[in-house]
């Protein structure tokens, strides 16, 4: 996106460039663990695990050897604000993979990197050697005795999957990107069987900010539950798409009002694993507790065919899938099929209930995120555009022939 | 470009996860209590909930898991639900290390079970009635049993793959793959070939090899073990029955039938009897009554490989220590195995002088039959037709290797496996079970028990010490009832050694050796003991045993599906307890083959004759295919 200045709330204000790193080496591994448990940072990936927690479960476990990665791997379709982060702030992010790093006692970490964002890898190597040059790694880091930490950049090889954790994992080891069986979970056997963190890029730009300020001022932006500020990428039919840093608990109507959406008949929150809300469920909240976003932000106006949008989204699971486990590699198919018969009018409501009810388990049986995610557009747009997908006749987006 | 990568051979994922077992059950800490199904059971720490359930007779199914492999949790059929998370989890995959509380049968679980089969249903292209594996399917049982009534995702109506029949051994039809990977995990964590993995992703993944090539232009060793852990029909061997049959009805045929050790210790479960009980005379009878003109015993020629391996193994360790000659390579290994000479050819091809130059007792057979046999009933050879009942897969390989035709035609016709026969017996009309008992027939007869327990690991080595030890020292081997526990068991890699003492004066030089041996099962573990080798290790040791198949024979690519520690243990046992019931333990001892050293093999073993049609030699392979 543009590279202007941005206004924000906490990402997109000023940083002085090592302030972090410099005051976190004179806390205790537990004072980080407090502030970021005061702040209730959740993860900025799509799951929202609260960060915390998962550092401490990677700072109790016994092992020789840690790591940190940080996952910029960014996939999901309609997400680019990790992209702006590594652009524009790059400090954030690697000053927080420094910081978990001196926390859990890890002395390496990789930023795992969309390959398409090959581009910034100079860039983003350059920033490194200078933050050695500081003294921002490496060794005695900001004169702390006995700190050691560096960071490598891996690129990704374009697979949506290698965004999960696991598959993640297993291609930085240089295996086919595939999930892994869970438990056991990264924080205990992760990077070649080592405890790893694996956090967002954008869990990891907001550690910086609550060490310097607190975990209690953190709270003072979002919900209750919902703590701090979010970085949403809007994309699709409004005048200003781009990356926006607002308050969690920002409603779909003030988000849309923000971005000049006009005419807006569908919003789909959370990328094609995310759910799709019509007019009616506009009031609602951008929050774990409500909508839950990693950050995509699809917006459609009144001229678009909701089946075509579901078409797309399940297309691209059928592709993105890794193939290994039954529900997800048979089932996206055959909701894709199910789909297009809606299209061409061939469908029975029958075997369209028995595909909802095949959503379902594939919501709870698949291995990973992807397939458990995947019916989520599917499930979320024929039962909120019903009307439109299956009573409407002649309006210009009908589909039944 | 190179077939195979050593390194990371198994993705981390498909490497056991599991927590090891506690040994001592009782020491505090190392059991944990859950509940299934709402009843209480303490279980030992790290088991997986699959394991806890089928531990306490709580049948939960299963597909892509199997005892022999690590965890996949692909194919997601054995999920349950587990209170207090969202998704259901797979109870192969999933290790308990806290207090759970698991359901196996709630609505959403069953559901998810039944929609599971019906999406492999889905995408499965084959016939019941016509396939390999009807009856003895995992997913035909499991279509059965969780009431799938129709196709609810519909079913293909044309296949989708070319089925592949390149190979001598192993065919694949992959329209009855399910994409469990059990292939994949054999071949790689097994077997450590690597031939099979999946490639693509979403929609498109597949089973393939390295560039999609038909497997005989490959790496495939053909052990079938890919086959022996396939839960469909998907993995099948090449079967030669019809031509078998054909050759029996011709009447101008003389048909003549070897079956090996390990058949005979498996063959009763493809008649629905338990494993561990061996039907050699039923077999016999049943092979008589298919039509075979003769029913000869394949222990026969493995104590005549006995005679020649051994004396070769006797004659490198006179020119290495006697006429000091360092070309003489030591260790000697074994070469009975086809699918580990197919190994050590393509992975190990700088030391194939170190293979014993023997032949398999299969092709040795094949090689007497068409030439000592056809002498002495005065049959014309061209006449004969040779069939091998063979444990194995890659014997079907090994017949026709284009060098197995010494005796003027190809020594062995037909390698017919364990699963392949019981079919004919079958169509036949027979019942194995309850056929009556007979002999083998002249002039090879009755063999040695030596010769029997070829059929489990370490049985060779065995085999090979009571005939070498005797022979050196005129003594039997020191071990109660010739039971040399040191070469039994199912562990890896073994390694033991035997002193030779108070020689006889011509093997003096053999005097005070400690003959060290080496056995290793499964090519994994062949491939650990190469490395050994390589690193210097093994310098001293004088003799290494190597079979292809985990258990040896007994668990052969061609042997009763399915396959399991438990199942070969007990067919180890059958063929032990049935040799230490034979008057003749020893191969040297067996009187038909004094016999044929003293009519055929006139130059004795290891001489002109016996290098003419019982000896080799080997391809060197490379992982480069051209
Ligand atoms: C299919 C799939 C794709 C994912 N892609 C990404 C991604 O591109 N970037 C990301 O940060 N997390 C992604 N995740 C979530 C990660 O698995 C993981 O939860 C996250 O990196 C944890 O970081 P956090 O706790 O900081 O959010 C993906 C998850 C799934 C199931
Ligand atoms: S849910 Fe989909 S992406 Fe995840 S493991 Fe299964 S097939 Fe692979
Ligand atoms: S593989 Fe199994 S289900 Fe498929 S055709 Fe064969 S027996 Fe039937
Ligand atoms: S026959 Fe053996 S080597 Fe060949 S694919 Fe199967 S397991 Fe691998
Ligand atoms: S070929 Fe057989 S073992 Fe291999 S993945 Fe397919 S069904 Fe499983
Ligand atoms: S048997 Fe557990 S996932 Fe296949």
């Amino acid at each position: 996106m543009e590279k202007a200045k941005r206004n924000g709330l906490v990402l997109f204000t000023d940083y002085q460039q090592g302030s972090a790193v410099k005051k976190a080496v004179t806390l205790t591994r537990d004072d980080i663990l407090f502030e970021l448990r005061e702040a209730k940072l959740k993860g900025r990936g799509g799951a929202g695990f609260p960060t915390s927690t998962k550092w401490m479960l990677t700072a109790a476990a016994i092992a020789d050897k840690k790591y940190i990665v940080c996952n910029a791997d960014e996939g999901e379709p309609g997400t680019f604000k990790d992209r702006v982060l590594l652009l524009e702030y790059p400090e954030l992010v690697f000053e927080g993979m420094v910081i978990a790093g001196y926390t859990i006692g890890a002395e390496y970490g990789f930023v795992y990197l969309r390959g398409e964002y090959n581009y910034m890898l100079k860039s983003l190597n350059d920033y490194l050697a200078m933050m050695r040059k500081e003294n921002l790694l490496g060794k005695d880091i900001a004169g702390k005795k006995g700190f050691n930490f560096d960071i490598e950049i891996k690129l990704g090889a374009g697979a949506y999957v290698c965004g999960e954790e696991t598959a993640l994992i297993e291609s930085l080891e240089g295996n086919r990107g595939e999930p892994r069986n869970r438990p056991p979970y990264p924080v205990n056997r992760g990077y070649l069987g080592y405890p790893t963190i694996v956090n967002n890029v954008e869990t990891l730009a907001s550690v910086p900010h609550i060490i310097n300020k607190g975990g209690e001022w953190y709270c003072t932006n979002g919900t209750d539950k919902s703590t701090g500020s979010k970085l949403f990428s809007v994309s699709g039919d409004c005048e200003k798409p781009g990356v926006y840093e607002l308050p969690w608990g920002t409603t779909i109507n003030e988000l849309l009002d923000l971005v000049g959406a006009k005419d807006t008949k569908a919003v789909q929150v959370g990328g094609a694993s995310g759910v799709c809300l019509n007019q009616e469920q506009f009031g609602r909240k951008l929050a774990y507790e409500d909508a839950g976003t990693g950050g995509s932000i699809m917006i459609f106006n009144s001229k678009r065919s909701m089946i075509k949008v579901l078409k797309n989204f399940m297309e691209f699971f059928v592709e993105e899938s890794c193939g290994q486990c039954t529900p997800c590699r048979i089932g996206n198919r055959k909701l894709l099929e199910g789909v297009e018969m809606i299209e061409k009018g061939t469908f029975t409501f029958g075997y369209i209930n028995s595909l909802k009810e095949l959503a379902k388990t594939m919501q709870i049986a698949s291995k990973c995120g992807l397939g458990q995610s995947s019916p989520n557009s599917f499930l979320s747009i024929l039962e909120n555009f019903d009307d439109e997908i299956f009573h409407s006749k002649g309006n210009g987006v009908s589909h039944v022939n | 470009m190179s077939t195979n990568n050593n390194n990371h051979r198994a993705p981390v994922s498909q490497k056991p996860l599991k927590v090891p077992k506690p040994q001592d059950t009782t020491t505090i800490g190392s059991m944990i209590s859950i509940e299934i199904n709402e009843k209480k059971f303490s279980v030992p720490f790290g088991t997986t909930i699959l394991e806890a359930c089928r531990d306490n007779q709580i049948y939960v199914p299963s597909l892509c898991h199997h005892e022999d492999l690590c965890i996949a949790g692909v194919c997601r059929i054995c999920v349950v639900e587990v209170e207090g998370m969202k998704t259901l989890q797979a109870s192969c995959a999933f290790p308990i290390t806290q207090q759970i509380k698991v359901k196996t049968t709630s609505e959403r679980v069953r559901r998810a079970r039944r929609h599971i089969i019906d999406l492999m249903l889905s995408e499965h292209y084959g016939e019941c009635y016509s396939c390999v594996r009807n009856k003895n399917c995992e997913l035909q049982n499991l279509a059965g049993e969780y009431g799938v009534d129709g196709f609810t995702f519909g079913h293909p109506e044309k296949p989708v793959f070319e089925i592949d029949r390149s190979s001598y051994s192993v065919m694949r039809d992959m329209n009855k793959c399910v994409l469990c990977r059990r292939c994949v995990r054999t071949c790689i964590d097994i077997q450590e070939v690597g031939v099979l993995e999946a490639v693509e992703r979403g929609d498109k993944t597949k089973i393939s090899t390295f560039f999609d090539r038909p497997l005989n232009d490959v790496i495939c060793i053909n052990c079938g073990q890919c086959i022996n852990r396939c839960p469909t029909g998907a993995l099948f061997t090449n079967d030669p029955s019809d031509e078998i049959w054909a050759a029996i009805d011709d009447p101008k045929k003389h048909v003549v039938i070897q079956t090996a050790p390990s058949p005979r210790a498996a063959i009763g479960e493809e008649f629905g009897m338990p494993a561990g009980k061996s039907y050699t005379r039923e077999l016999n009878t049943a092979l008589r009554r298919i039509g075979f003109d003769k029913v000869f015993d394949t222990n026969y020629s493995a104590d005549l490989t006995i005679m020649e391996e051994g004396t070769e193994l006797l004659l490198r360790l006179k020119k290495k220590l006697v006429d000091k000659d360092d070309s003489v390579k030591l260790p000697q290994f074994t070469s009975c195995s086809p699918g580990w000479v197919k190994f050590i050819e393509h992975f190990y091809p700088e030391y194939l002088d170190y293979l014993s130059t023997a032949k398999s007792p299969q092709q040795m057979f094949g090689a007497i039959t068409k030439t000592f046999y056809a002498q002495e009933s005065g049959v014309n050879p061209e006449d004969i037709v040779t069939v091998a009942v063979m444990p194995c897969s890659a014997k079907k390989f090994e017949c026709n290797r284009p060098e197995m035709t010494d005796s003027g035609f190809k020594d062995v016709d037909y390698g017919l496996t364990t699963r392949e026969l019981a079919k004919m017996i079958k169509e036949a009309g027979l019942h194995l079970p309850e056929l009556p008992k007979s002999d083998f027939d002249d002039p090879f007869g009755e063999a040695s028990g030596a010769g029997l327990i070829f059929g489990a690991t370490g049985g060779v080595m065995e085999a090979a010490l009571r005939t070498a030890y005797e022979l050196v020292t005129g003594r039997e081997v020191p071990f109660e009832n010739l039971r040399i526990e040191a070469c039994r068991g199912f562990e890896g890699i073994k390694q033991a050694s035997v002193k030779l003492e108070n020689v006889k004066t011509e093997w003096k030089f053999l005097e005070g050796v400690d003959f060290k041996f080496v056995v290793a099962h499964g090519t994994a573990n062949a491939r650990k003991v190469m490395e050994m080798l390589k690193a210097g290790e093994l310098n001293d040791v004088h003799f290494i045993e190597i079979m292809a198949c985990p258990g040896g024979c007994i668990g052969g690519g061609g042997q009763p599906i399915p396959t399991s520690p438990e199942i070969r243990k007990l067919r180890a046992k059958a063929i032990y307890e049935e040799e230490e019931s034979l008057p003749i333990r020893k191969s040297h001892e067996n009187p038909h083959i004094a016999y044929i050293y003293e009519k055929f093999l006139t130059d004795g073993p290891c001489g002109h004759i016996s290098h003419k049609l019982l000896h080799t030699h080997y391809t060197k392979r490379g992982d480069f295919i051209v």
